[in-house]
């Protein structure tokens, strides 16, 4: 049975994982490569790394870390931000990444979506959409780009729903109302996403406990979850371990790939 | 020396990257005349079929794979697409493929299931020289699948909407579905598995 995802995000300055509330006041966490490693040994599913300052400093993305996190890690590795062609979408697959994000390149040029799934296949293409509910389009659901500043005026579920067409071969729903707000998943935005698509889906923005997980996996179709804050933000409480979430989502009946770390899982199949 | 090959729409740096971390060396074999002296072939893959086969005729890597693989019987593993042109016949562009075993690859049924397939899946294996674990989770991005016609091929099997070929395995021949380097430990168990194959016995 195909099991929901898990995956950790991390956005990466200069080298540094750092951790934003609504895409502002970030703090600096650790290094990329020593958290990917410390995730990968956790059993984090999967990864995303995206450079959120390339873009706005004109720069590729930070082929460097890319190639660090890929020594380290050997789970699915999507990278995003500073991709504006072919070039650099190549650049970072052979360095090691498994998957491209595109976000606000390709609101202003679409054809990154379909260019790069031509040239290595769709799932190779994340497409991440930011979404506000604005109520000032036909889903009340609206798009914005460079790091969540600018309004689009585009629908966001018609968005995703062009996305798909245009060639992505997973879709990445970030909401901004709920990004680090830890007040759970935006479920009303992921239902109108799996609706409107037949690609996977990631949701992202707002998971604060294990709760909020069960919630998103049980009440929609979505396939995966961005977890960010939980696992490592030194704003938080208290962080939650990989296996320790697997095990809540597995004994709430929600198919995940169990972790084989403790010998205690087993112990309580017995 | 082992042999990953690299064609540019392939995650061949990824298998390097698992290869590296298992303490082998391997190089990259980008011509035919590189698989001169191969005692393991790894072939991974993304994309398309098409698009796989297209460079693997035009760099006549096609027919060196062949000697290595089907009268040499060098060790080989297949990933993703890597598995699906082993067979006769894909249905993603209508492509006729290496036809090393006998079956088809068809397209999951997206009316269903979400297509590609994009996850962990549990794959139930049988005894192979390869595989100490008759069950792990590894990780899949498929759209397509494989139907073999000689059940005796069929190494692994999971579910998505129904059962479907997980991996394979004839002789020195085994191939994946799922990504081998990209399944955390238990991709690496079995990609440490193929390459402590030893050539077969008498054969070459």
């Amino acid at each position: 049975m195909l099991t929901r995802r898990l995956i950790a995000c991390f956005d990466i300055v200069n080298g540094m994982v750092t951790k934003a509330v609504r895409f502002q006041d970030n703090i600096n966490v650790a290094p990329a490569g020593e958290m990917a490693g410390a995730m990968y040994d956790a059993q984090i599913d999967e990864l995303i790394f995206y450079d959120i300052t390339a873009s706005a400093e004109k720069r590729p993305i930070d082929i460097e870390t890319v190639k660090e996190v890929a020594r380290r890690v050997f789970i699915p590795f999507t990278v995003g931000g500073g991709i504006k062609s072919l070039e650099d979408m190549y650049e970072a697959l052979k360095a090691g990444a498994e998957k491209i994000s595109v976000d606000s390149m390709a609101v202003r040029n679409p054809q990154i979506v379909s260019d790069g799934a031509k040239a290595f296949g769709s799932q190779c293409v994340v497409l991440s959409a930011q979404v506000k509910h604005t109520g000032l389009t036909p889903s009340g659901y609206e798009v914005y780009i460079d790091g969540a500043r600018l309004a689009t005026g585009m629908d966001a579920v018609e968005w995703l729903r062009r996305g798909q067409e245009l060639g992505a071969g997973e879709i990445c729903v970030n909401s901004i109302d709920r990004d680090g707000t830890l007040s759970g998943y935006d479920l009303e935005l992921m239902r109108l996403a799996q609706d409107a698509v037949s690609v996977p889906l990631i949701a992202s923005g707002g998971a604060g406990n294990p709760g909020h997980l069960k919630d998103l996996f049980a009440g929609t179709g979505v396939q995966a979850a961005i977890i960010s804050s939980m696992l490592y933000s030194p704003r938080m409480e208290r962080n939650y371990a990989v296996a320790e979430l697997k095990e809540y989502l597995l004994r709430n009946g929600i198919a995940a790939r169990p972790s084989r770390i403790s010998g205690e899982a087993r112990h309580e199949d017995q | 020396m082992i042999k990953i090959i690299d064609y540019k729409a392939g995650n061949a740096p990824s298998v390097m990257h698992a290869v590296t971390r298992l303490g082998y060396g391997a190089g990259f074999a980008r011509e035919p005349d590189s698989l001169a002296g191969a005692t393991h072939i790894i072939l991974p893959g993304v994309g398309s079929a098409g698009a796989t086969m297209e460079s693997l005729r035009g760099t006549g890597m096609a027919g060196a794979l062949e000697d290595a693989v089907l009268r040499k019987k060098i060790p080989f593993l297949g990933i993703c697409i890597g598995m699906q042109i082993l067979f006769e016949h894909s249905e993603e562009g209508d492509e006729d493929c290496l036809g090393w075993l006998k079956g088809r690859v068809v397209r999951f049924d997206g009316k269903a299931v979400r297509v590609p397939q994009m996850g962990w899946n549990n794959v139930r294996l049988a005894e192979s020289p390869v595989n100490a674990a008759l069950e792990d989770h590894f990780y899949f991005v498929n759209s397509y699948y494989a139907l073999p016609e000689d059940k005796s091929d069929v190494w692994g099997t999971a579910d998505y909407n129904g059962p479907f070929t997980a991996a394979v395995h004839r002789d020195n021949i085994y191939a994946t579905q799922f990504h081998t380097e990209k399944s955390g430990e238990a991709g690496l168990a079995l990609l440490n598995g193929f390459l402590g194959l030893k050539k077969g016995a008498g054969l070459c």
